[in-house]
């Protein structure tokens, strides 16, 4: 009975608290410009309006449109649950967990893509190419980073490896997990989510012709995904271990207003990066988690 | 104090890494400038007790490798009117990989090496390699002259800090004497730029290969 009431509780969570990272962000983003911006809440207006439209559909589209935005969906939030939330553990923990989340993640991006090209239209397939191709680096890059915590923990149980290291070590994959949280979750200085220009759009290209419930499917999993990104940095790099649990709860609310805020500076202050750039930036993302691992390694063995 | 070195040192591995992954020549000379800052200071670092001599080569060497030099550096690049170096012989990518895998193996490759039991804890021999490899792929990789030579003076900082592992044994004044050469190496390459700027009217070096009426 516990264990039921504790799943819904933790279902509730992720699924109420993600919608409000993107309004957070976008407040910051207003803030530094000077205008007063959307409310914190639109993006809960938004879903609630797409879960009350029609779908359009292709005539050419199978049922893999539909099914695509629901596969990525459910993959996320049960990656999002995989993840020990501080204190409270996680509600389902094994050995090995972390490769699962991580195919979790890899899943989801099928499920998306997968669901782009259903359509047959140009835009789409692009926007998928690209995604597609950035993720080739972003997920070694995350890999490397799960890499490292296990290396350091010596074990490849999330709630076991989620106890970060100190020092220069802790440093490098903060800031390695923060590059790859930017290009997972499509924000500024790899894609731009409020552009609309066709040809410079990633994320946003591949969700142009989904529509209604399953549109809004693809958003609220994208918040999600993003807290989920936001909740693995701050659990990697700040050690909660070390308090008691509500000052470890309020620490990890913290560290996610902090990196969210941080986000929101991100967006405000760089530019976008040129394509042809940012194969750069992810590979310094890899070096910075390898380098972390090296550290990890090397303090490992002293 | 062996903490601190070993912080400055991975601080001068990731400007290393920086300076192969930078396009733009303002960015190459500041990594350069504070990577020899940042290896000047260690000499103070290293010895246990005040010596005059030690301080003064190492606010020399700050003053030579973190202003003399990027100021003679910045304005021959003013001179010849060059922001960046553009069409690289060994792409950034490549060259970052490049640098990063060199630096992993130096550090992997140091414990193997017979070192003196004081130098064994300290990143300095793997410090200096990994700078040395990454000068010579600065070298090799770049096409334009003042890339070269930040370059070379990134050789040099690794070879410096080579240096330092004897410090007790060797005079300073050797130390005095490169960096004496060094600054008016750079003087006189500032010149040349300018002169091959003149004559060329660009600062390919590949183009320095072929005659010239």
């Amino acid at each position: 009975m516990i264990v039921i009431v504790e799943t819904i509780a933790r279902l509730a969570g992720w699924l109420l608290l993600a919608p409000l990272l993107p309004g957070i962000i976008n407040k910051v983003k207003a803030w530094v410009a000077g205008r007063r911006g959307p409310p914190v809440l639109q993006l809960y207006y938004d879903l609630g309006r797409l879960w009350q439209r029609g779908v359009v559909l292709s005539s050419l589209a199978s049922p893999g449109f539909i099914a695509g935005p629901a596969v990525a969906w459910v993959a996320i939030v049960g990656a999002a649950l995989l993840l020990p939330l501080g204190p409270a553990g996680a509600l389902l923990s094994f050995r090995g967990d972390a490769l699962l989340v991580i195919y979790l993640l890899a899943l989801a991006r099928f499920g998306t893509a997968w669901a782009a090209m259903e359509t047959g239209s140009a835009f789409e397939g692009m926007g998928t190419a690209r995604e597609v191709s950035y993720a080739v680096l972003a997920e070694a890059a995350i890999i490397t980073a799960m890499l490292t915590l296990s290396v350091h923990a010596q074990s490849i149980t999330l709630v076991e490896m989620l106890t970060p290291a100190s020092g220069v070590g802790a440093v490098l994959l903060g800031a390695g997990l923060f590059t790859v949280l930017l290009v997972e979750n499509c924000r500024v200085p790899f894609d731009d989510p409020n552009t609309h220009l066709e040809l410079t759009m990633i994320h946003e290209a591949m969700i142009l012709d989904h529509s209604g419930p399953p549109l809004a499917a693809i958003l609220h999993g994208a918040s999600v995904k993003l807290l989920l990104f936001v909740v693995l940095l701050t659990e990697s790099v700040v050690p909660l271990g070390h308090f008691s649990g509500p000052v470890a709860c309020a620490v990890l609310a913290l560290g996610v207003l902090t990196v969210t805020v941080g986000v929101g500076l991100v967006e405000s202050l760089l530019a976008r990066l040129a394509f042809r750039r940012v194969p750069l930036l992810l590979t310094t993302a890899i070096l910075l988690c390898l380098f972390a691992l090296l550290v990890a390694w090397k303090g490992g063995a002293a | 104090m062996n903490s601190m070195v070993n912080l400055l040192i991975g601080l001068a591995m990731g400007l290393n890494l920086i300076a192969l992954a930078s396009s733009r020549l303002p960015a190459l000379i500041t990594a350069m400038a504070v990577q020899g800052m940042a290896l000047g200071a260690m000499p103070l670092l290293l010895e246990h007790h005040f010596d005059w001599m030690v301080s003064l080569v190492a606010v020399c060497t700050i003053a030579g490798k973190g202003f003399v030099i990027p100021y003679l550096l910045r304005r021959a690049m003013r001179a010849a009117n060059i922001e960046r170096d553009m069409e690289p012989t060994i792409g950034y990518v490549p060259s970052l990989l490049l640098g990063a895998g060199g630096t992993i193996a130096v550090v992997a490759m140091a414990r193997a090496l017979p070192l003196l039991p004081e130098h064994a804890g300290s990143l300095m021999v793997p410090g200096a390699l990994a700078s040395v490899l990454t000068g010579f792929v600065l070298l090799i990789g770049r096409t334009k002259a003042i890339s070269q030579v930040c370059g070379y003076l990134i050789l040099e900082n690794g070879i410096y800090l080579f240096g330092l592992l004897l410090i007790h044994v060797t005079p300073l004044f050797v130390e005095a004497g490169i960096l004496l050469d060094l600054t008016v190496g750079v003087f006189v390459i500032g010149i040349i730029v300018d002169r091959i700027q003149r004559a060329f009217d660009t600062l390919d070096t590949r183009k320095l290969t072929t005659l010239h009426e």
